[in-house]
């Protein structure tokens, strides 16, 4: 790294289609832990495979969040790796759900590749992990 | 009352979504005249929630539980709100995307909203 530079500012990952993919997550966030929270608090016993797995779901979505919102580079791999778990597991979660729907008596966030969800989850991690790849701090 | 306040927010939301999206495709930050429109749809926002709330005061149960009925609406009274604030921060053409997708989102908790209350 040249000596000159100045220190660098955390790279902003809210600019832009930041700004949209920030949105879309809060609304997962507010979607997944308003969901489980009363399904969890309500009716667990019924499914709660799908609930908890919700939960995690907002969980992560709420990590995802707070690490865009807070930039820089770190945020950013830490993002990227909450992206990619967050891809895999709703590939996991909707092949899962529809080989074996007796695991699910109710419907998760991840359902069917998050088909309730206008397959949102599916579309959202991989929109962010573009958009994380795209802002990787230029190595010097 | 409840019914037609659920359909005309959600048509209101369409039109906000429909108009920040123009404007998104012409390149356009969201305006002074996009924040009225976002002012408009929210208000219809409050006053559901005010009808929702006086609904359940007097005895009416929604279809689906209180509970949720009142998450709904107060998910669909922050959303449009949340989005115009973070078109305030982002002076770009994704601004008025984002207000454009609240505006989306908007509707289909009017769907929701809808069911939840059993038509």
């Amino acid at each position: 790294m040249a000596v000159t530079e100045e220190k660098p500012t955390r790279t902003r990952l809210i600019s832009g289609p930041g700004m949209l993919l920030v949105w879309f997550y809060g609304v997962m966030v507010v979607g997944a832990v308003s969901r489980s929270a009363y399904q969890i608090a309500t009716e667990f016993d019924r499914a709660p495979l799908a609930y908890s797995l919700s939960a995690v779901a907002g969980v992560v979505y709420g990590f995802i969040t707070y690490t865009l919102v807070r930039g820089g580079e770190t945020a950013r791999k830490a993002a990227q790796f909450c992206c990619a778990a967050e891809l895999a597991g709703v590939l996991i979660v909707g092949t899962w759900t529809l080989v074996d729907k007796s695991a699910f008596p109710d419907a998760t966030v991840w359902s069917d590749y998050g088909m309730g969800y206008v397959f949102i989850p599916v579309l959202l991690p991989v929109s962010a992990l573009y958009w994380l790849r795209r802002n990787r701090a230029v190595t010097p | 009352m409840l019914t037609v306040l659920t359909l005309v927010t959600g048509v209101a939301a369409l039109l906000l979504a429909a108009w920040c999206g123009w404007a998104a495709y012409r390149d356009q930050p969201t305006k002074d005249w996009h924040f009225i429109g976002m002012a408009v749809v929210s208000l219809l926002a409050v006053v559901q929630l005010v009808v929702g709330i006086v609904l359940l005061a007097r005895g009416e149960k929604p279809e689906q539980g209180t509970t949720i009925f009142v998450a709904y609406l107060l998910g669909a009274f922050a959303c449009v709100p949340a989005a115009g604030f973070m078109s305030l921060a982002e002076r770009t053409r994704w601004g008025s995307v984002t207000v454009a997708a609240g505006g989306v989102v908007l509707a289909v908790l009017e769907v929701r909203l809808y069911d939840i209350w059993g038509g």
